[in-house]
This record gives structure tokens, sequence and C-alpha cells, in this order.
């Protein structure tokens, strides 16, 4: 009997049976802690919408994916012919789509090519607003998409130009969030001689003071390595956040602030005030965004960027080369931590409050996974995740489904860092090197960054 | 974190009032740590998703005590038979929680022999994953816990009361830590083990089979994770997010003891414990979390290899 367990066809269609479930249960209702099951037992027994023709209930939906699935991994497996001739069809369309691509390819290998097609995304950016006029996607897209892509193209200086795991990187937003506020006399602390500046002055301050912060917070945990890294910067990024929610004679405490006015320029004839609309912002953050890309891209192909590689694919290599691995890894954080600065005055002047809650660790993840789902080290990548999962987002708020719950978010993006690991770890428009690296250490060259559980390893000193 | 301490400095039994809190959450932490460590040990990773093993056993235990107890007021017998059933249905929650993970999450990595920043990832993928799923089905409020014996002072020590809470973590504690040290230390399997991390090739060439010990390495690890769950939740009861902050610190605690160490990991969580305990006579009680952190980033940069910096396969 249980030597049927252990028929690989079995197992397929017991894992099809079991992902049918799991996405019955996380589709399914809230459950609360009076009642254990009433999510589990909700999952199964509420009605479900089915596109509007008939409300069955739930089960049989997911009883009907599951087996759909299951009939796939068996089609798959036993009808070879079938699957050939599907192949062999498909086999025209694939070779136009790759033709299409090489195309593709080639166009982006040419510098115009590049330029071209960055032009076109900026272009689509500038309409953006024309197509979708509603104020609340347009707020929405400010906030969730535009922030988020600069937090992502920032971190993806850190981990994906130099390699290093920032889990702290909600940081350096907050940094740039309270700034806003203090310079413009929000927070009970104000700047010297009761001067209250421009809002437009917390930008520059917030970029300065953020990648000084990230120097400060560099150079003690940057000599630490992989995962070790990312527990000590998860952990200043709790301290940060402790501090911010009790130093109220500093930062409001717990409350934070509500008085931060909104960006505006008053010189001379020149009025204009932002948030009024929140078109303003949209076009504010997009040109910082493009200002970014720009500075990123051309330091990823300079001295520094190479550096950052050679640190990244072996450490102690690139220490013999003359690179000084801390000089540049600092650099990666302080530079990094420019965009998330900048981020953070946006957020901070459109939304008028900064609170401690915002800076949580679950924000950090968010931007991890935008950069992992993009291609760690690819800023198309970054910029394209960015719009594919926080769009999605963003259309979940505005007509969220029945099965969707706001709150189940980093269920959803949790469950998506582990597909991508499995399957394509290297992102969806990886960067052409990041690719290779993953390649080459998976089959085995470059061996000591690898896992190796075959193999001796007394490296707890190296790698530390 | 702060619930006993901040409870001990209202009596003004200032230091052994301290000491007692401190030594409690010194054994929780040190259950949780030895987690991190064996799978430390085996893997050279940190498994991030260990605060999730912590979390299933207390959500399990939470759900067995409202059965059985369920507002009543047990007696002797009764507190005794509800504190093992908890121990073992928490366990066995991060147990099977454990296995899960390293089927999930590790397992297809390793066949890839995947790079190892993408085992960090996964396992914050299935941490963020679980927390969330518990706080979807569960509630995302804090629910308080049936206790399952009584809580009051059994005796003191210099004036400062010591509840039975403590006694029981303590005894329980013990029992899982010097169970889990000699079953590591003698039986067959946990041969296993130490030969996995000290050498896994070699290992696998003698006859070990790897994969299953690395199963039992979570297993064992996660057994003690959600037993810790358990305990660390019958005064405060249970939350969605419970297990990220005493795992973190479980985590301090493996790195000061010198992780892949088993009683490294043990030496290292009670004095955290207590560090942390006696912290709240200099700072003010909402900077505890601080401590352990400052802890970790401090022994990471002066002693990097912790207190008994050798290897689980030297170790016991």
């Amino acid at each position: 009997m249980l030597r049927v367990f252990q028929h690989h066809m079995v197992k397929r269609v017991a894992g099809a049976i079991l992902i049918g479930l799991l996405v019955l249960v996380m589709t399914g209702p809230q459950g609360n802690g009076s009642e254990p099951t009433s999510g589990f037992t909700g999952s199964f027994s509420e009605h479900m919408s089915f596109f509007g023709f008939f409300t069955p209930p739930r089960w049989i939906t997911f009883a009907l994916l599951a087996l759909v699935l299951s009939l796939l991994v068996m089609f798959a497996k036993y009808s070879h012919r079938a699957w050939r001739r599907a192949q062999e069809s498909g086999a025209a369309a694939a070779r136009a789509v790759a033709s299409a691509a090489a195309r593709v390819k080639y166009v982006r290998s040419r510098r115009s090519g590049r330029y071209s097609g960055y032009a076109l995304l900026v272009l689509l950016g500038i309409f953006l607003p024309r197509i979708i006029t509603s104020q609340s996607w347009q707020t929405n897209i400010v906030q969730l998409v535009a922030v988020y892509i600069l937090l992502a193209i920032g971190l993806n200086v850190v981990t994906g130009f130099a390699g290093l795991l920032d889990l702290g990187f909600v940081a350096f937003y907050a940094i740039g969030a309270y700034t806003t506020a203090w310079v413009t006399g929000a927070l009970p602390t104000s700047p010297p001689f009761g001067i209250h500046f421009n809002t437009f002055f917390a930008i520059p301050f917030a970029i300065i003071l953020a990648m000084a912060f990230g120097v400060v917070l560099g150079i003690p945990t940057l000599r630490l390595r992989g995962d070790y890294l990312a527990i000590v910067t998860l952990g200043f990024g709790e301290i940060i956040f402790i501090f911010a929610n009790n130093l109220y004679g500093i930062t409001g405490g717990s409350t934070g602030t509500n008085q931060i006015p909104y960006l505006s320029v008053h010189l001379g004839p020149l009025k204009y005030l932002w948030g009024l609309t929140p078109q303003p912002y949209y076009y504010l953050t997009l040109a910082f965004i493009v200002l970014f890309l720009m500075i990123f891209s051309s330091l990823e192909h300079s001295r520094v960027g190479r550096a950052w590689v050679a640190i990244r694919e072996d450490e102690v290599a690139a220490e013999s080369l003359g690179i000084y691995p801390l000089k540049y890894k600092v650099m990666a954080f302080a530079i990094g931590a420019a965009s998330a600065g900048f981020a953070g005055v946006i957020t901070a002047s459109q939304t008028l409050f900064v609170t401690p809650p915002t800076f949580s660790l679950s924000f950090s993840i968010n931007i991890l996974v935008l950069v992992i789902f993009g291609g760690m080290g690819s800023i198309a990548g970054v910029v394209v995740g960015g719009l594919v999962i926080q769009g999605f987002v963003v259309y979940m708020i505005q007509s969220p489904p029945a099965w969707y719950n706001p709150a189940d978010l980093y269920m959803y993006l949790g469950a998506l860092l582990i597909v991508m690991m499995i399957f394509r770890p290297a992102g969806l428009l990886p960067s052409r090197r990041r690719l290779r690296e993953v390649t080459q250490v998976e089959s085995g060259v470059a061996r000591d960054q690898m896992l190796t559980h075959i193999g001796p390893h007394n490296r707890v000193e190296e790698e530390l | 974190m702060s619930y006993f301490t901040s409870h001990f400095s209202t009596f003004g039994h200032e230091f052994w009032g301290l000491l007692v809190g401190g030594v409690a959450n010194g054994v929780v932490y040190a259950m949780v740590a030895i987690g991190y460590t064996m799978v430390y040990g085996v893997l050279r990773l940190i498994n991030f998703a260990h605060s999730e093993i912590f979390t299933s056993g207390a959500f399990a235990s939470f759900f067995l005590m409202k059965a059985l107890v369920g507002g009543s007021t047990p007696t002797a017998t009764e507190s005794v038979i509800y504190v093992i059933l908890g121990v073992l249905v928490g366990g066995l929650a991060g147990a099977l929680a454990a296995l899960a993970l390293e089927r999930v999450a590790y397992r297809p990595l390793r066949r890839r022999n995947a790079p190892k920043l993408a085992y960090l990832i996964s396992a914050i993928g299935a941490s963020y994953f679980l927390f969330n799923f518990y706080g979807k089905e569960f509630g995302r409020i804090n629910l308080s816990m049936d206790a399952p014996f009584t809580n009051n002072t059994v005796f003191t020590i210099f004036g400062a009361p010591v509840q039975m809470y403590y006694i029981v973590i303590v005894i329980v504690g013990v029992i899982m830590l010097v169970s889990l040290d000699r079953f590591v230390a003698k039986s067959k399997l946990g041969r296993g083990i130490r030969a996995v991390a000290q050498d896994a090739e070699t290992a696998s060439l003698m006859g070990v089979n790897i994969d299953r010990t690395i199963s039992l390495t979570f297993v064992l690890g996660g057994f003690l994770g959600g037993v810790a769950g358990f305990l660390f939740a019958i005064p405060i009861g249970v939350v969605y997010t419970m297990g990220f902050t005493p795992a973190l610190k479980a985590f301090s605690a493996a790195v000061l003891g010198g992780i892949g160490n088993l009683r490294g990991a043990v030496i290292g969580g009670l004095l955290l414990g207590i560090v942390e305990s006696f912290s709240v006579a200099f700072f003010d009680g909402v900077y505890i979390d601080v401590v352990a952190f400052a802890v970790l980033v401090l022994v990471l940069m002066v002693r990097p290899t912790g207190i008994l910096g050798e290897r689980l396969g030297r170790s016991a």
C-alpha cells in the first residue's frame, strides 16, 4: 500500500491536489482565533462566483482546479505523442518569437537601441496619467508603484550590484521621511534657530543624510558576509524602528507627526503647490526615477560597478587585485540609500504624515521581493518587476476580487519568493552576468560560493 | 519579552527577580537557538524561517489548551498531564512545520546546488508566507492562552518570588536540552548528524543518508522550537507575529554561544536571557530588544566564533 505513494505519478497527482488545497485555503475567508477552523471550513463551504455564470461552493471550483492540474501532469508524462505534436505546432510560433527576441536582443545590444527602449518606458510614464485618470489610482501609483520602484532600484544597487543582502533597507527610507518632517518643522525637534525650511530643502537634506547614514551603518556591519550581514542589517532596521517608536521628544514617538506640508515653490512670482492632485508628485517622482536610473546604470558599467561585481563574485580574489572591499561595499550602501532617502521625502510630503509602523521589516521584504522578482542586478528587470507586482497590488486595492484580502499581501509575496527561488532564481529579466553566476555555481564552478553540503567546510571564520 | 522583567521591577526585587526572569527567558532562547545551530551545523545556513516553527508550536498548543482547559482551573494532576500534552503537541507541530519547510523551501534548492543567497531568500519567503497564513487563519489579534496550571508563587529566593511558570520552563527546558544533547552524542542517528556536520561527502560514503539526516536535524530543532513556543505563549498568549523577536534573539544567542555548537547555544541563550533581563535596571524597558541586537553585533565584530567557537561535529 505504501509503495503506491512512491510511484512518481501518484506523487505528482498528490502534489497537484495539495497545491489545489493550498490555493483553496489561501484564497479562502479570514479565520479567527475563537473558531480556529472557521477559515478552513469556510474555504470549502463558502460559495464563489465562477465568472458570474454560476456560484458553486468553493471546493467544487478547486476540485476542478486540482483535477485540471492532475490531468496536466499526467497528460504531460504519458501522451508523448500528443505532447510532441503540440510542441511541433508550437515550434513554429516559438521560432517566430525567438527571431523577434533575437531582434530585440540585437536592438538592445546597440546603445541607441537600449536607450530607445528606456525612452519608450519614459514616454509611457509621461502619458500614464492621461490613460489612468482616476485620482485614487494616481495617488496609489505614486505611493505604491513609483516610490517602491525608487526603493527597489536603490536596493538593487546594494543587493543586485554588490551582492549584499540588506534587510534593513527601510531604515534609509525612514531617514528620508523623518528628515522631511524635521526640515519642515513638523517634529518635536526643529532645525536650529527656528528656521522652517521650504519642503524642497528636504530633498537634498534627506538624500545626504540617508547616504551619511549608509556610511555610518555600513562601516561596522559590512565586514560581515552573506546571511550574517542580512541578520545584522535586519537588527539595525529593528533598532531604528524601536527608537523611532519610543523617542517621543525627537521623532514624535508611536504617533509620529502629521504636520508635514506639501511640497511647494515660492520664488517671487512663481508659486506652485504640490499635492492638490497626485499628478505633480507623480511627475516629480518620475523625473527622479529617471535621474536615479541614469546614475545607477552608468555606475553599473563604471569602475565602481566592476568592483562591485568582483566583490560579489569573489571577495578574496577582488581584494587580492587591489580592490578594498569595505570601501566599495560602503559606497554601495550609501548610493543605494540615496534613492531610498528621496523616496522618504515623497512619501512624507505627499501623505503629510510619518509614523513608525510604515518602516517595518515587512516593507524591506516587499522591496526585496520586487528586486528578486525582476532580477537581482538587472535595472530593467527591477523596474519591470516593480511595475508588475506593485501594479498588481494597486489593482487589487482599487478593485479587490472576492478572494483577495489586502491583509494577506505578504502571504502571497512570501509564496512568490519561494516559487521564484525554486523555478527562476535569477528573476524575470535576469542580468546576463548574474544569470551566469547562478548557473556556474549550480553546475559546480566557483565551488566555494555554493552551499557545501558536500565537501569539507571549515569555513566559519572565513565566512564571517 | 518585557513581560517578566517589567513585572519584576515593579515588585522591587531587583537582582534575584531579574535573575529568575532572565534564566527562564534564557531557557526559551536556548531551545530556539538549538534549532538555528543544528541547521547551521549541517547546512551552513541560517534558517530564517525558524521563527515560524516557534509560532507553529505556540499555535498548536494554544488550541490544545483551549480544548483541554477551556477556562477551568486544572487540578495538580491535570496540570502535569496538560503540560506534557502541550509539550508534545507543540513540539510535534514545530517538527512538522520544520519538515515541511525543509521539503518545500530548502530541498529543491539543495538538489540544484543553488547559491547561498537563494536559501536565505526562500527561507524569508517561507517565513513570510507562514506567519501571514497563520494571521489569516487565526486572526491578527493577540489571543490569551488558557494556562494549564495556576501560576502561584512556589517559593522565594531572597525575597524574590519564583512562580510556577518559571519552574515549568526550567524543568521542561532542562529535560529537552539534556535529552537532545544525549541523543546527538550517543545515538546512531545523532552520530549521523555529527558526521554530516563534519563532512557531508565522507559521511554519505560511509552510508549516512544525507537527506534523511538533514530532515532529522530540522525535526529535532523544530521540536525544541515548538516546545519553546508553547512555553513562551503560556503567559502572554499567541499572535501571528510572535515568533520574530524571540527567534531573532535566539539567533543572537546561538551566535553568542558559537554557532554550530549545541552546548554553545544553551550557554548563549542563558547568557543572553540574563543580560537582557539585567539591562532593564539600566535602560528603559522599551529598549530591551535593542540589547540583543547590540550583543549580536558586538559578538560578530569582536569574536565571530562565539564563546565556544567549535562546530557541531566536534562538540559532545
